[in-house]
């Protein structure tokens, strides 16, 4: 687990987190800029001191005021990978890479020089200067060198934000391999929502200083009353789905959701297994009964699990399949749609999705082991 | 263009003294560049103002100050020679510590000023990669800040071989001990017939800054060349 209760304050801002979540897989602490996410960062990195408070990672005790306890940065064992890479401009890249790994001890294996080099396809950069590296190519060799310098957890912050959205692309796989083929615990501060669905699987949201909710990434992201935290314009539910099968002719994937059946534009996967899909709340509609001589695909049943009403609009959480399978769908409709329909939870509905509404964007393959 | 032996010796004596004396400023400066840049102390100010004394002080006053401190009688001056057999009082070793005294606040100027423009981020991504503080201000500070302090040991250089007032009222004019170019430029100045002598030191301290300009020129330019790769 990784436990954090600290306070600190800075000027007008005061930090109080308290959270504890498992320190393995990938948890997104996410917030509006000023949120103090990179602040609460570099409380567990040791570059920040906590007023009071505990900080503890699976067992090990890195900060703890009661005690007395407050490892120098040094003795923490976490990478840090930071949104402007902070690579030593006087080092070439092979020399930034081994920085950490000269220094880590001999008993902390996480990743060798070979394997980071494959991973991140860092071999024809070694001999260069950072100053010739694009940005893309920068947060490559940072997140290298951090991961070189055998960390037990790795702390992202915001590593994409300041690349252009071509840059993104081109790191964000990457950011997806490292998840994949290491056993690394990795924390992964954002304030944007797809690259938090492609690599997340836990959610810290946090709120002027406070954490605001935390759980399982489906969890946080289906409860209607975080929305204004989760963002109003990203509003929408995030389901696994697993694959059954694909028509090639037509070009399509089709999926299991909670028993129900979901098609969406061709995705390269291996039937069984499972993906993650985020479907916006515009793009669900609701009908009392299924509907025929219509082109929407998908025509999903469930019962409305949760109402909430928003000016001339009601938001509405349906339960795909049985509401034990716990995959909810998110859909927002007119109040005149709503009373027509005489909605109200636990009534029987069926929820209809476009094939291509389902965006590429809100796609994530899962492996197999992590998944929930 | 020929020396007499007298002015050969007072050019290397020159040279020794200003290059031991940026060598012995350069830790200290470091250090007190460091402070003033990164560190937040009580009296920090009055730190600061010490520092900066030898700029606004007549080097008279700084060779006076000296001659009170580290002469043969001086508190200072006593315990050097007492414990480690250092004396300073005409001396060259008294031409040194006069020359890196006025020559230290260019040294800690050049330095700290580097140090501000560095980006303490830096410094903090090498602690989380496992280096502590000390391996960070060797392995990560001090290569970055290399133009600084080239800069500061030039400025340092080029005002040791220059200094004049501290010396002469510390050390006074000692040929082969003391007497550095300024102070033998004065005595040829000073002595009948000696026109021919002192143009061709003024030439040679024209040379020798000539060549310790270039040379910092050249080394900060190697350093940049690294630096942009």
């Amino acid at each position: 687990m990784l436990e954090i209760a600290i306070q600190r304050r800075q000027g007008d801002f005061t930090l109080d987190a308290e959270v504890a979540v498992p320190a393995a897989g990938v948890t997104a602490l996410f917030g509006r800029s000023g949120a103090g996410k990179t602040t609460l960062v570099d409380c567990l990195a040791g570059l920040s001191r906590p007023d009071s408070g505990r900080i503890v990672i699976a067992g090990t005790t890195l900060f703890d005021s009661a005690r007395g306890i407050d490892l120098p940065p040094e003795r923490r064992r976490l990478g840090y990978v930071f949104q402007d890479a902070r690579l030593f401009p006087h080092l070439s890249v092979e020399a930034n890479l081994r920085y950490g790994q000269r220094r880590a001890g001999p008993g902390d294996a996480v990743a060798s020089f070979d394997q980071v080099l494959e991973l991140l396809e860092l071999a024809p950069l070694l001999a260069r200067r950072p100053a010739k590296l694009s940005g893309g190519e920068r947060q490559r060799v940072a997140l290298g060198r951090a991961l070189l310098a055998q960390p037990r957890l790795l702390l992202l912050d915001e590593p994409l934000a300041s690349l252009d959205q071509a840059r993104k692309d081109e790191v964000l796989p990457f950011l997806e391999r490292l998840r994949d083929e290491f056993a690394l615990p990795m924390v992964y501060v954002s304030h944007a929502m797809p690259e938090v669905l492609r690599l997340a699987d836990a959610l810290v949201l946090l709120d002027r200083g406070r954490v605001a909710a935390a759980g399982p990434i489906e969890e946080i992201l289906g409860r209607i009353d975080l929305q204004p935290l989760t963002g109003r314009y990203e509003a929408g539910a995030v389901v696994t789905a697993s694959v059954v099968g694909q028509d090639a002719a037509f070009g399509l994937t089709r999926l299991d959701l909670a028993g129900e059946t979901l098609w969406i534009g061709h995705i390269d996967a291996l039937p069984d297994s499972r993906l993650r899909l985020r479907i916006r709340a515009r793009d669900v509609a609701i009908a009392l009964a299924p509907v025929a001589g219509v082109s929407i695909q998908n025509q999903l049943a469930g019962q409305v699990a949760e109402m909430s009403r928003d000016g001339h609009y009601v938001d509405l959480a349906i339960a795909i399949g049985s509401p034990a399978a716990g995959q909810r769908l998110w859909s927002r409709v007119t109040a005149r749609a709503a009373d027509q329909l005489s909605l109200a939870v636990g009534k029987p509905v069926f929820a209809l999705v476009r094939t291509v509404a389902v965006e590429r964007q809100g796609v994530s393959r899962r492996p197999e082991a992590a998944a929930p | 263009m020929l020396l007499s032996p007298d002015e050969l010796e007072a050019f290397l004596l020159s040279l020794r003294v200003a290059s031991i004396a940026v060598l012995v400023g350069l830790p200290p400066a470091i250090f007190c560049a460091y402070a003033l840049a990164r560190w937040r102390f009580p009296g920090k100010l009055l730190f600061d103002a010490l520092v900066h004394l030898p700029l606004v002080l007549p080097p008279v006053v700084v060779g006076y100050l000296l001659l009170v401190l580290f002469g043969r009688q001086g508190p200072l001056g006593q315990f050097f020679s007492d414990w480690l057999g250092l004396t300073f009082a005409f001396s060259w070793r008294g031409a040194v510590l006069a020359a890196a005294i006025m020559g230290f606040p260019f040294q800690v100027r050049a330095i700290r000023l580097s140090l501000e423009a560095l980006d303490p981020g830096i410094e903090a991504a090498a602690r989380t990669l496992g280096a502590g503080r000390l391996d960070v201000l060797v392995s990560v500070t001090l290569p970055l800040i290399l133009p600084g302090i080239l800069a500061g040991a030039l400025l340092c250089f080029a005002g040791a071989v220059g200094e004049f007032g501290a010396t002469i009222t510390f050390v006074a004019s000692i040929p082969g001990e003391t007497q550095t170019l300024p102070l033998a430029i004065f005595r040829a100045v000073q002595s009948p017939g000696g026109e021919a002598a002192a143009a061709r030191l003024v030439l040679l301290s024209v040379g020798l800054a000539l060549v310790a300009l270039a040379a910092s020129e050249l080394l900060a330019r190697r350093w940049k060349r690294r630096f942009l790769g």
